[in-house]
């Protein structure tokens, strides 16, 4: 079975219905501001492990949601539809 | 089947040095084909790969082995041509069968845009090197009757780039080959040895930490595919680069033979028969950035109803086997092969989907980097510095499946 995205409108949709939003985190201890730049361009946490990210759902309510995954089951561990989960970032 | 083909190939396995002038981690084809050109090229064999699993338990040995020339930049064109020219040596090289084949390679068109792109991909292989025509429908039959050049009624075929060179070869073989040839120079290959850390002076790689113990290395090159970002951290480096899983499947036997390596960007799939008569088809990474190794139905389902409005033979065909493996994907498509801000810390990355063609010419470059210091020509516009100054090497359009 694919991945299932937990959309705050619509529920558990296929993966294939969204687009994938990463929320980039420039690293505090880069202080030269051109280096912000490019880290935020182009670099990438990539973590092994749980992320939290965001999705449009572009075939659907054409929302973004927040979802808590763990890139190395693809297990959705949290999402904008769990108790306590922050909606909006 | 790994240990079965280990007894064959007569490897001298030794225990691991405190020391090594090269530690090279990862043993997939870029790991071990850098090996064996520091010590073909430059006699340097005081040389360590460890791979944290079995060799070619990576991505050199989950891909569907298209090899092609057939980029859209020059850079890109220049750097792949030389490597599927070492491809085409590397058996008389190495003595071993690494069932290299030439099949030819269409690149379909569905659409006016996608014939002025082709058209746009023949010129610039020309341009640089490689051997790309644009071809006609008629043609296109010629050279693959199984195509049906109304698509399904839906994707009319419009034109293709013809690419002779395009090949194919088996690729845990390459793998062996590459170890063999550096092992018996005297370069070690250390299997179930992962790296989990790296030992640091100041701001300095000077070696690694394994479970079999820390080990010295004058230079530390990453290999480690999908799972670079992870290891670059402990060096506290970032880098472009996301892992996605890519998949691919193939059916039981096709009865007659076909030829060519079919490709089609505008259908975002593509096939060609393996030597036991399956067809081994691919199609584009999945959607989220992970390190699940998880198949899916849909990606079956997606590519197979894409490639049979092209080949409706496949319709009659089933699915024998679906596996996947992890891209080290980078922004703009093409690879990072590199010294880094972090000295003594060297990486070939951005390997994605299109990373086997590469071997040869990747390993080599990687080692005339390593045993110079200075980059050579053909590798040099792939540094990691590129992102940083405003030169970076977009090319989605020839990388994104294969
Ligand atoms: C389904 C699929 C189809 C593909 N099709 C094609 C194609 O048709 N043509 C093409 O050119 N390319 C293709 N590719 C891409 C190609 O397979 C890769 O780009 C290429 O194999 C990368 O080689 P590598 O040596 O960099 O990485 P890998 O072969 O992945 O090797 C990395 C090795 O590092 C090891 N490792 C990881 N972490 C550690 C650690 N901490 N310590 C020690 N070892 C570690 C891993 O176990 C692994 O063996 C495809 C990929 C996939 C997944
Ligand atoms: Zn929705």
């Amino acid at each position: 079975m694919s991945l299932e995205i937990d959309c705050r409108q619509c529920g558990r949709r296929p993966v294939a219905e969204f687009m994938f939003g990463e929320i980039p985190r420039v690293p505090d201890e880069l202080t030269d501001p051109d280096e912000r730049d490019l880290d935020r361009a182009f670099m990438h946490e990539n973590a092994e492990g749980p992320v939290t990210e965001r999705w449009f759902h572009a075939f659907g309510c054409r929302r973004w949601t927040t979802v808590e995954r763990d890139t190395r089951t693809d297990e959705v561990i949290g999402s904008a539809q769990s108790p306590g989960y922050p909606v909006e970032r | 089947m790994n240990e079965f083909v280990e007894r064959l190939i007569s490897f001298g396995w030794r225990e691991p040095r405190p020391s090594y002038d090269v530690v090279i981690i990862g043993g997939g084809g870029h790991g071990l084909a850098t090996a064996y050109y520091l010590a073909t090229r430059h006699g340097i064999t005081n040389v360590a790969v460890l791979e944290r699993s079995y060799i070619g338990s990576g991505n050199s040995g989950r891909n569907t082995t298209v090899i092609r020339a057939n980029y859209g930049i020059p850079e890109a064109v220049r750097f792949y041509q030389h490597s599927i020219e070492l491809y085409q040596t590397l058996e008389d090289e190495t003595g071993r069968d690494l069932m290299h084949l030439q099949k030819g390679l269409l690149w379909i068109a569905h659409s006016e845009l996608g014939v002025r792109a082709e058209r746009a991909r023949a010129a610039i292989n020309t341009a640089f090197g490689a051997k790309t025509e644009f071809v006609t429908p008629e043609e296109i039959a010629r050279i693959c009757p199984q195509i049906d050049l109304s698509g399904g009624g839906v994707w009319p075929v419009q034109g293709a780039t013809y690419h002779p060179e395009g090949a194919t070869a088996r690729h845990d073989r390459v793998v062996w080959a590459y170890a063999e040839g550096a092992m018996r120079l005297g370069a070690h290959v250390h299997q179930r040895t992962p790296v989990t850390g790296l030992l640091m002076d100041g701001d300095r790689v000077i070696g690694v930490e394994t479970p079999r113990g820390p080990i010295s290395a004058g230079v530390v090159m990453s290999a480690v595919g999908g799972h670079v970002s992870g290891l670059a951290a402990m060096a506290g480096l970032r880098l472009p680069i996301r892992s996605h899983p890519l998949q691919a499947f193939v059916t039981n036997h096709y009865q007659r033979q076909f030829d060519p390596i079919v490709s089609s960007s505008d259908l975002l799939f593509y096939t060609s028969q393996t030597p036991r008569g399956e067809m081994l088809m691919g199609a584009e990474i999945d959607r989220q950035p992970s390190y699940s190794y998880r198949s899916g139905h849909h990606f079956i389902q997606q590519t197979a109803f894409r490639a049979i409005t092209l080949l409706p033979f496949l319709r009659d065909l089933r699915v024998l086997r679906q596996w996947t493996g992890i891209c080290d994907m980078s922004p703009d498509y093409s690879p990072v092969m590199s010294a880094t801000p972090v000295e003594g810390f060297y990486v070939t990355t951005g390997w994605g989907t299109w990373g086997f063609k590469a071997i040869p010419a990747g390993g080599e470059g990687m080692a005339g980097l390593i045993a110079t210091g200075e980059p050579p020509e053909l590798i040099a516009p792939f540094s990691l510095d590129r992102f940083a100054k405003d030169r970076t090497l977009a090319d989605r359009g020839s990388a994104g499946t294969h």
